[in-house]
């Protein structure tokens, strides 16, 4: 699945700063390659090589960069499809948070063998979450708060959520649900899918 | 409802509860009229009243056999069933029906099986509609993950086949003017002799005065020349033809399906003249002129690719020594004159 981030890592790139910006992050991030391609596999570390030049053209912080990618994989149209799977996860934001569990297990019905974050989330009162995300790039976990506040946004829920420090080497991060339908939600009917 | 026999322990359902477990139910009385229709299969009837209706103006049950009544129906209970919903012909549903006590009543259960998309785009059916145990929306999910898979899987098979494309037209062409490089002649003069072909005619041309325009003004203007004689070339063969860069300032242009030696002629005197024509770069008109030799696969027994590229060769050498900016067929007495 880095494939799918560095692709959007890319797009974000050229869609945001344009295809000069991208050509430069790609020559100072020495890639060797031109595009990156969802569908392929690429070596833990290159996701982080890649926003680390990207951030210091940009004069941004890596993980305030891979949050905005994690936003723009869920958020921008061409990613459609991959919104549509996540909202399969439920019916507002709260199911889809129960669903993360299950998240793992359904990509690989669709495509065995996919590397995905697994999710452990727990509840430590009425409002508040800690989701544990277990990857093999830990330095990722940015590009998931990313997008589990896009698809809060999607959801129409009101949450706050930052990385904490955890225990161990995983990534933790804390969520409070402020309000589990605080906007309405963005369309999705379960028969309309462009195959 | 009640659901048990004199042996086993009981279970009463409320209404509501039967809902919630069987959103896709049907409950009949012991006459097969409908009693009460679960929330997705009432989303199915799309504001029809079902209730009170007899089950079999409703439904047709095709599968274990075709059945038309409540006593056929209990028979089969337990069973698996394949129906169809006259709200809905065309998907073909499947089931179950379960009598009750004392025949008093029949509830079936419905579940779309492969019908599942058909039906969930139809009547417009969310995740609200399925029961949590009920798989198919997972089903669904599968598939538009696998969709999706298949939709990038196919944009990089494009993408593939379009770089090795490019790939292979960059390692064909010449960079400088676009023209075929020795490599693609070497390619085309391969699949015309040795692939039943037309007899074609191969010509030879070498720039004459080219040397001095890039001692004199350098290579970027002796560049510009290039791409400029490449044009003539490209604007005075045919489409069919194919015009090579395969040296400094050389150039071999083949004739398909040409034998015709007043035709070549034409052409030899037709490219000379237009590369003849003076050529502005920056504030300097540069002129040059071209050697032509020609040889035609026809005058051969059997025609060799070196024998012939040796042959134009020879003929323009000839051009060359008879004062340039000429075009020359060769003759086999070039042979001995080049010993």
């Amino acid at each position: 699945m880095n494939g799918l981030i560095n692709r959007a890592l890319q797009g974000f790139l050229m869609e945001t700063y344009g295809t000069s910006v991208w050509e430069a992050v790609r020559r100072d991030a020495q890639l060797g390659f031109d595009d990156f391609e969802a569908m392929l596999r690429y070596e833990t570390g290159i996701t982080a090589q890649v926003a680390k030049a990207a951030a210091k053209r940009l004069d941004k912080s890596p993980a305030a960069l891979l949050e905005d990618v994690g936003t723009f994989l869920i958020a921008h149209q061409k990613h459609e499809r991959l919104r549509r799977l996540l909202r399969f996860g439920g019916n507002d934001f709260r199911e889809f948070l129960f669903s993360l569990e299950d998240l793992p297990g359904r990509a690989r019905m669709a495509l065995p063998g996919l590397d995905v974050p697994e999710f452990i989330l727990a509840q430590k009162s009425a409002t508040r979450f800690e989701l544990t995300v277990v990857w093999r790039d830990s330095q990722l976990a940015p590009v998931i708060l990313g997008a589990v506040r896009a698809m809060a946004d999607e959801y129409g829920a009101l949450v706050l959520l930052e990385l904490v420090e955890g225990d161990g080497p995983d990534a933790v991060m804390a969520l409070d649900l402020l309000d589990n339908e605080f906007a309405e939600a963005r369309s999705f009917e379960l028969g309309e899918a462009a195959l | 409802m009640t659901v048990h026999t004199a042996t086993e322990p009981g279970l009463y359902l409320s209404a509501k509860a039967l809902d919630a477990l069987l959103p896709m139910h049907i409950w009949l009385d012991a006459e097969g009229r409908v009693l009460r229709v679960g929330p997705t299969m009432s989303k199915l009837a799309e504001g029809e009243t079902w209730i009170g209706k007899h089950f079999f103006s409703l439904a047709e049950i095709r599968r274990p056999t075709r059945i038309e009544d409540v006593r056929a129906l209990h028979a089969v209970s337990g069973h698996r069933l394949g129906l169809r919903l006259s709200a809905m012909p065309d998907l073909q549903l499947r089931g179950q029906a379960l009598s009750l006590p004392d025949l008093s009543g029949i509830v079936i259960d419905i579940s779309f099986g492969v019908s599942f998309a058909d039906a969930v785009e139809q009547r417009g059916l969310t995740l609200s509609d399925f029961s949590p145990c009920d798989q198919t929306v997972e089903l669904l999910y599968l598939r538009e993950a696998i969709s999706a898979v298949a939709h990038e899987s196919r944009n990089l098979t494009d993408r593939l086949i379009a770089s090795e494309h490019a790939a292979q037209t960059r390692a064909l062409t010449d960079a400088l003017t676009g023209l075929a490089n020795r490599r693609a002649l070497d390619d085309l003069l391969f699949k015309l002799l040795h692939e039943p072909a037309a007899p074609f005619t191969l010509i030879h041309m070498d720039l004459d005065f080219f040397k001095q325009i890039n001692d004199e003004l350098g290579h970027a203007a002796g560049d510009a020349v290039l791409v400029r004689v490449a044009q003539v070339l490209r604007d005075e063969v045919r489409e069919a033809d194919v015009a090579a860069r395969v040296g400094g300032d050389e150039f071999v242009i083949v004739l398909r399906n040409c034998d015709d030696p007043m035709f070549v002629e034409r052409i030899a005197e037709r490219l000379i003249d237009r590369l003849e024509e003076p050529i502005e770069i920056g504030n300097e008109s540069c002129r040059i002129s071209a050697s032509v030799g020609s040889t035609r696969s026809s005058s051969y027994q059997r025609p060799d690719a070196d024998q012939m590229l040796r042959d134009a060769d020879l003929a323009l050498y000839a051009s060359k020594r008879a004062g340039r900016g000429r075009h020359s067929f060769f003759s086999s007495e070039m042979n001995s004159g080049a010993k």
